[in-house]
């Protein structure tokens, strides 16, 4: 496969998605990180059974949170991928890059307020 | 217990706007429950806060503190040592935990930070119903164990009026009929025909809320 990830993806393991926390997420954008994607296993395949269900329904909380603190929510995603699926993972690496580049540097490093 | 739920986060703000120091106060009983006011939920909210913050470019200082009760004064005299530093204190208690503070700390402003809802119970994670009104005067032994102030949306005392339909009551297909949970589950005790032909007088509503705020005296208790 010899496929890169753009060196600006940070991974942080988790033992599993479930694991994540609310409070994870917002930390990183009060941090002044530009974009954020969780990475769970396909839905139904959880090997906890509801870990990654239950990191979507956080995902979707805490998007509302940005959005109502004036950040896109856009910077925030949840994907669903199995350990297998190697290039899907590069490819999700790229599209989130991308996604991040055209909306540029998170207003919370820029100061300039509300964004959204 | 209590159950509260979070303010708008832009209504918070918009409460805040004035101040770059302040105290974020939860409270370790009923709240904490919820999951509107604990230890963590204070976490995410000065979090929260901090972030709205930095995108005004503008610095706040948030002292993070979650007290066992927000209802005891004991405990609300915790914050006593460092309050003086700060210019308010948003609660995330329940509105007697916002009072308390507000009545103790009367040099800064005690500001809400959630709505008191109602007092109930978790019927599953995530979703708690009401479950009593605080009538001051009590009728489950009657009702089967259910509420008729609280369950009935009228708060009927004998029986369903005539918007009870498939055993839902007319204001929302979604809410039982609060006297038709209480016929079934007199009828499962077998005290149907005791109980429900009995007739309820007029309730006695001195207890609740028209005398003002209430209280509770005991006297074995006090020093």
């Amino acid at each position: 496969m010899r496929l890169d990830c753009p060196p600006n993806v940070k991974i942080i393991r988790l033992p599993c998605t479930g694991r994540i926390d609310t409070i994870h997420l917002l930390r990183a954008f009060e941090g002044g990180i530009d974009g954020l994607y969780v990475a769970g296993c396909l839905e139904g395949e959880c090997h906890f059974l509801t870990g990654n269900l239950q990191a979507k329904r956080r995902v979707e909380y805490v998007k509302g949170v940005l959005k109502a603190l004036g950040i896109n929510p856009e910077r925030l995603q949840m994907y669903n991928l199995s350990a297998a699926m190697g290039s899907r993972f590069v490819e999700i690496a790229r599209e989130m890059t991308e996604r991040i580049w055209q909306l540029g540097p998170s207003p919370v490093r820029t100061g300039k307020g509300r964004e959204v | 217990m209590v159950v509260a739920e979070q303010k708008p986060l832009e209504e918070i703000l918009e409460m805040i706007k004035a101040y770059d120091q302040l105290i974020v106060a939860g409270c370790k009983g009923c709240v904490a429950v919820c999951a509107a006011g604990g230890e963590k939920e204070v976490r995410f909210l000065a979090s929260a806060i901090r972030t709205a913050r930095k995108m005004e470019g503008r610095e706040v200082e948030i002292k993070e503190v979650t007290l066992e009760r927000q209802c005891d004064p004991e405990y609300v005299e915790q914050l006593r040592a460092f309050v003086g530093e700060y210019q308010a204190i948003l609660s995330i208690a329940c509105g007697v935990g916002v009072q308390y503070l507000a009545e103790h700390y009367r040099e800064i402003p005690a500001l809400p930070g959630v709505n008191t809802t109602f007092v109930g119970g978790a019927e599953k994670q995530g979703l708690w119903t009401e479950r009593c009104q605080c009538c001051g005067n009590c009728v489950l032994h009657l009702t089967g164990g259910i509420c008729p102030i609280t369950r009935c949306s009228k708060s009927l005392l004998n029986g369903p009026c005539g918007g009870s339909s498939g055993g839902k009551c007319e204001i929302d297909p979604e809410v039982p009929c609060g006297w038709q949970l209480i016929i079934d589950r007199l009828k499962e005790l077998g005290e149907f025909e005791r109980r429900y032909l009995e007739i309820l007088p007029p309730k006695d509503w001195s207890t609740s809320r028209d005398g003002g705020p209430r209280k509770v005296v005991r006297e074995d208790l006090m020093k």
